[in-house]
């Protein structure tokens, strides 16, 4: 990579050609505001916020879309800068309806932080924001207020580069133009995912998740309720960033007790239902196996491709309608949850299912939207009455008056509050394949899978597909027919790259047998429902965290959960049996692809 | 022989000469296809399109580009109000435009040659497809590799813009892009790009015809060559004429006006309008833009009328991606209504003026940066028309 | 195949399915019908195999590419500054009144549609509109009734 050198402000530096003027600045930590630009999206260089100063040019540079030149000099902090990005600042805001005091963004939220660094003064234009705007509460999952859009697009970029679902488009020219779903249809209409990851980046109040969280304090304040609540496993590796915590602090112990103290009868962990998931998940896929490969049953579909992932699970639906024999029959770990706690956990404590409100804590958005898919309620009840976010979890502890950081460590309730690293790692992309080989290496040959410390690394990382093929060899006598199979495996993560997958798939040339696919970038950690922001730097380091939590467990494979052993033997009977038919699986409907 | 500033009416891309267009082209291939961009550059001929980018540079960047495929694009968009020279160039010379793309495609190694074609003139597709024909023949005859098609707008002024013409190509919305890369660089379907005015093909072509020395005799020492004005607005002489660049406003309005003139738009509403107590300007000089579209008002003409009309165009017009452009225009329009209606104070105009000049500042295109032309030349020299 | 799916299907026969094809394909069908609506909307994105939410952000950016019903003569009058100097608003009224309806609204038979739109490139002969794709210019509220009864007696 050649270099070139510039002068910023003063200071002279020697960078990479090719960078751009903001990234060069970066780099002598002269800080450039921003609103349109987002490290996990291409450049847009629409809101003009970032502009500076460079010398001979006219007009005043884009430092997000204008790459570096040698002998440039730019100066990011003049008069002529301030002021131009001072206008900018108050144009944005007098097309916007500044209700900072009842937003859901209020102090997180990239226009106020711009607003208050450039102390506008909001008489200085007339107000230009369009009347009647209605915000579209049509969907479980997102809520989109235009009056609060600043037109970044970043939604829009969101959609179509990371997800590849363009379900958001710019409309319109001009004064006119808007974000819309296709037509101005309500949300719940369109080919959208509910995967949240454009309310993740939406810098304002425009896009965001839509909230339960006064439904849950209801039922905690109502007597006759017992409240269930229970956390997935990435929300632990970033809820502490909520308060003030570096990126990637566990915070388990403190989670537990806040939810607690907040009022929950019985505060429980989804892991235990990853594990429980690995259990029949697996099974599904020894049976696939079996079926496909010894008794050349065609009607058994491979690659089995995993179901925890509801935004995928829509996806496919929409994208893929006629692969869905592919998806495991597996309900997701939420939803396996739910239907435990109104049948088994209900029966255990002596609790009337219809008394039980059964709260989810993601890091999802789209989790929102299965726990309101009609057909999960096969314990007779709502498997989830109420899915919340790590954000609207965050804001209740505050609302709790909860000094979070200070609050002390505590465990689990019991049944269904234990777990293993396997359902851990769940939360990060290539985690439900690894915990699934953990677990099924294990069944097959009586041994552990053959890696260090069982972490099966080929299929970490953070590459967009991943894929690995493991041999099995001296298998248990009932599962010779594996002998000296190579199991291929692969594992992708953020809806570009499951289309990328799919393809493959309909195409027919897919040589895998087992997929694992995770909606958004990252895994859960980087799920649309995590803290804001969310970056490709952030969910490294969540996702370390997990691997930490996983490490730091006494037992790390599914099948050796005692509670997992437990409820089998109390309730279920057997993976694949009956009840679990009935409560653990289900089944996925087509939709209209455009 | 520089122009003494007196209006000189010029005789180039209209004339009915009696060489064939298709000769030039066949003439300009005789000679190296260095000699040609040479000649472009030694003519001075500048673009016409508005922005003046010197062409036979253009061109000379294009022929550097390696590739296999790259694309001339004849920019016929022409959507600024009160420009209309490029429609009758297509309607009357049509032949001059084709052969100014051809020689550009031969000198430059393009093989593809585009007519971006403004919706509002679709009824012109079927006489330029039969012009086109005519072209096969004679590129087939000269054994000439180059193609001419027609991609016709839907309605958008923005799509002038040449990165924003490109996306609308791509069959995208017409947003223009941010710059660089330039499409000589990355254009077309990522290809090497060379966009140019209607006009600036055909003026290629007369270069040509008439070579560098003849061409920039033309003009002034900075403005060379004839120009082709589109005059409308309150003149008994609407229309479009040619002439040589470089004459004074006062010459113009002489000539052009109605004896009562107040004031001059020129270079579309994109450009200045000048008061009378200005029109001892030259044509051309400094900032004016080269679209070359002049309105001329009379006394009875409100400027808030003007400015109003013109601030809704663009208020419109805008692309709406980046903020400057979209809420300022909005902003401008909104601003000169309360002033006139007496909802904010005189002094709000200067507010306006300095939010125009970051518009200037900051816009990602032309079509924002430019919006402080008309609007702060008219707040300006009519500032007690904008008051109640 | 519905009409509009067999119009497609030409078009894309014609033009191709890559992306590049989307303006030409929305004009084809403009052309046909002259506006486009939802369905035929969602019948394009599945041509082109692209979402039907990217081809309502294109066509909504062009003025031309209407998405309401529009009737069988889409009248647009040039609003920019010549045309309106030159007495738009008279021919605006004559045109209201001729055809008993208000600017953006289509007559009951579905034959009219009234529409303002930007320069034509007809300034200097203004004011001027555009019925369909052909520009008359130079307009009185005399001539905007004769050209109407033509239309009308479909001597167009
Ligand atoms: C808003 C806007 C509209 C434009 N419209 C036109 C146009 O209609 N025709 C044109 O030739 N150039 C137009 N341009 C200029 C083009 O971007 C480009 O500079 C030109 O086509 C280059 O050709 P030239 O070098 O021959 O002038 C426009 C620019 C802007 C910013
Ligand atoms: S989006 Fe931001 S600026 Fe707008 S009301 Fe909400 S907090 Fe305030
Ligand atoms: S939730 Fe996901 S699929 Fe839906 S609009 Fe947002 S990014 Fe697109
Ligand atoms: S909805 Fe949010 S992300 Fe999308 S353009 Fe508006 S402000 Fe930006
Ligand atoms: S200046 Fe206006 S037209 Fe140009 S990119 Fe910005 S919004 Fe679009
Ligand atoms: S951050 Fe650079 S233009 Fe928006
Ligand atoms: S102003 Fe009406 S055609 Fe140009």
């Amino acid at each position: 990579m050649s270099k070139i050198n510039l002068i910023i402000d003063g200071q002279s530096i020697e960078v990479e050609k090719g960078i751009t003027i903001m990234d060069a600045a970066k780099k002598i930590n002269v800080n450039i505001p921003t609103l349109c630009h987002h490290e996990d999206l291409c450049v847009a260089g629409n809101c003009r916020v970032c502009v500076v100063e460079v010398k001979n040019h006219e007009r005043l540079e884009a430092s997000c879309a204008v790459p570096a030149e040698d002998g440039m000099e730019i100066l990011t902090n003049t008069a002529k800068v301030r002021n131009a990005r001072k206008d900018i600042v108050s144009l944005l805001v007098s097309e916007h309806n500044t209700q900072c005091t009842t937003c859901y963004r209020n102090t997180n939220c990239e226009l106020q932080d711009l607003a208050a660094e450039y102390n506008v003064d909001g008489d200085r234009y007339l107000s230009v924001l369009k009347p009647n705007i209605k915000v579209d509460k049509s969907s479980w999952a997102i809520e989109k207020d235009d009056s609060k859009c600043v037109r970044c697009q970043r939604c829009v970029r969101t959609c179509a580069e990371l997800q590849h679902v363009n379900a958001l488009t710019v409309s319109h020219k001009g004064d006119e133009m808007k974000i819309s779903t296709f037509a101005d249809l309500p949300f719940n209409e369109v080919v959208c995912t509910n995967c949240g990851q454009c309310v993740n980046r939406c810098p304002t109040g425009a896009l965001t998740e839509r909230r339960y969280f006064d439904d849950v304090w209801e039922a905690i304040g109502d007597p006759d309720k017992h409240v269930v609540m229970n956390t997935a496993p990435s929300v632990r590796v970033a809820l502490g960033e909520m308060f003030g915590n570096e990126v990637g602090t566990r915070v388990t112990g403190k989670m537990v007790t806040a939810m607690r103290k907040m009022g929950a009868d019985s505060v429980l962990d989804t892991d235990f239902a990853a594990d429980l998931t690995i259990i029949e998940e697996g099974n599904e896929l020894l049976t696939r196996l079996k079926g496909a490969l010894v008794d050349g049953d065609t009607s058994i579909k491979l690659p089995m491709i995993t179901s925890c992932s509801p935004g995928w699970v829509k996806f496919i639906e929409h994208m893929f309608p006629n692969y869905l024999d592919h998806l495991s029959t597996c309900k997701s770990p939420q939803q396996m949850f739910g239907a435990m706690t109104k049948t088994y956990y209900a029966e255990k404590k002596g609790v009337d299912p219809k008394d039980i409100v059964s709260v989810a804590v993601m890091p999802c958005a789209a989790k929102k939207y299965e726990a309101n898919r009609p057909e999960m309620n096969s314990s007779g009840y709502r498997d989830i009455d109420a899915g919340l976010t790590t954000r609207e979890f965050g804001l209740m502890i505050k609302q709790a008056g909860l000094d979070f950081n200070n609050l002390e460590d505590s465990e689990f309730d019991s049944i269904m509050g234990q777990s293993t690293g396997a359902g851990i790692i769940f939360g990060a992309t290539g985690g439900v394949m690894e915990a699934a080989l953990r677990t099924a290496y294990a069944v097959v040959t009586g041994r552990s899978v053959p890696f260090e410390n069982l972490n099966i690394t080929a299929v970490r990382g953070t590459e967009g597909i991943r894929a690995a093929s493991i041999k099995i060899e001296d298998t248990l006598p009932e599962w010779s027919f594996l002998e000296g199979v190579d199991l291929n495996v692969a594992v992708a993560h953020g809806l570009k790259n499951a289309r990328v997958i799919m393809d493959e798939v309909a195409a027919g040339t897919s040589t895998y047998h087992f997929i694992e696919v995770m909606g958004c970038p990252g895994g859960c950690i980087g799920g649309g429902g995590q803290p804001i922001p969310t970056n490709a730097e952030i969910r490294a380091k969540r996702t370390k965290a997990i691997y930490e939590e996983d490490m730091s467990k006494p037992i790390r494979m599914s099948h050796e959960n005692p509670e997992i052993t437990q409820i089998y033997e109390e309730f279920l009977e057997k993976p694949l049996g009956h009840k679990s038919h009935d409560l653990l699986h289900t089944s996925y409907r087509k939709r209209n692809r455009y | 022989m520089a122009n003494n500033n007196k209006l000189k009416r010029a005789d180039i891309i209209f004339s009915t000469y009696s060489v064939d267009p298709y000769d030039v082209l066949d003439m300009a291939m005789k000679k190296g296809k260095t000699d040609v961009i040479n000649e472009l550059i030694e003519s001075g001929l500048r673009g016409r399109g508005g922005a003046g980018f010197p062409t036979g540079l253009k061109w000379k960047f294009m022929a550097q580009e390696n590739n296999e495929e790259k694309y001339i694009i004849c920019n016929a968009d022409e959507g600024e109000p009160g420009t209309f020279k490029d429609r009758k160039l297509l309607v009357d010379v049509p032949r001059k435009v084709i052969s100014g793309m051809a020689i550009a495609g031969w000198a430059t190694n393009s093989k593809k040659g585009i007519i971006y074609l403004r919706a509002e003139y679709n009824n012109l597709i079927p006489a330029l497809e039969k012009e086109i024909e005519v072209f096969n023949k004679y590129a087939s005859k000269f054994d000439l590799d180059f193609s001419v098609n027609i991609y016709s707008g839907a309605g958008a002024y923005v799509c002038g813009e040449e990165t924003a013409l490109i996306e609308s190509m791509e069959g995208k919305r017409g947003e223009p892009r941010n710059k660089p890369p330039f499409p000589i660089q990355s254009g077309y379907l990522g290809k090497p790009t060379l966009v140019n005015n209607v006009e600036t093909f055909a003026a290629a072509s007369m270069v040509c015809r008439y070579g560098a020395k003849k061409y920039e005799s033309y003009g002034t020492s900075d403005q060379h060559g004839s120009k082709l004005f589109s005059l409308s607005g309150d003149s008994p002489k609407e229309g479009v004429h040619e002439l040589e660049l470089g004459m004074k406003i006062s010459d113009f309005v002489e000539e052009y006006g109605d004896g009562d003139t107040k004031a001059v738009q020129i270079g579309g509403v994109a450009g200045f309008c000048i008061p009378r107590k200005e029109f001892d300007q030259t044509i051309i000089g400094e900032g004016n833009t080269t679209g070359g579209a002049t309105m001329i008002f009379n006394s009875t003409r409100s400027m808030y009328n003007v400015i109003h009309n013109y601030l809704d165009f663009f208020a419109e017009e805008s692309c709406g991606q980046c903020t400057p452009c979209r809420v300022g225009t909005q902003q401008l329009l909104k601003g000169v209504e309360a002033v006139k209606a007496g909802n904010k104070p005189e002094s709000y105009l200067d507010d306006l003026v300095k939010l125009s000049k970051t518009m200037k500042l900051t816009s990602k295109c032309g079509l924002g940066q430019s919006v402080t032309n008309s609007f702060s030349s008219i707040v300006k020299n009519f500032r007690e028309e904008m008051i109640y | 195949m519905t009409k509009i799916e067999q119009l497609v299907n030409d078009l894309t026969g014609k033009y191709g399915k890559e992306r590049k094809s989307l303006m030409p394909i929305l004009q084809g069908i403009v052309k046909e019908k002259r506006y486009v609506d939802n369905t035929d909307m969602v019948h394009i994105a599945r041509a082109l195999d692209i979402s039907a939410a990217d081809v309502y952000g294109v066509a909504s950016f062009y003025s031309f590419i209407e998405n309401n019903e529009m009737g069988k003569y889409v009248i647009r009058i040039c609003k920019s500054i010549t045309c309106e100097m030159k007495g738009k608003h008279k021919i605006l009224k004559a045109l209201e009144e001729e055809l008993r309806i208000k600017l953006g609204e289509t007559t009951h038979n579905k034959r009219f549609t009234l529409l303002e739109t930007n320069c034509l490139g007809l300034c200097d002969v203004g004011p001027a509109m555009l019925i369909n794709e052909e520009p008359y210019t130079k307009l009185t509220p005399e001539k905007v009734h004769e050209i109407l009864v033509d239309y009308r007696n479909e001597v167009k």
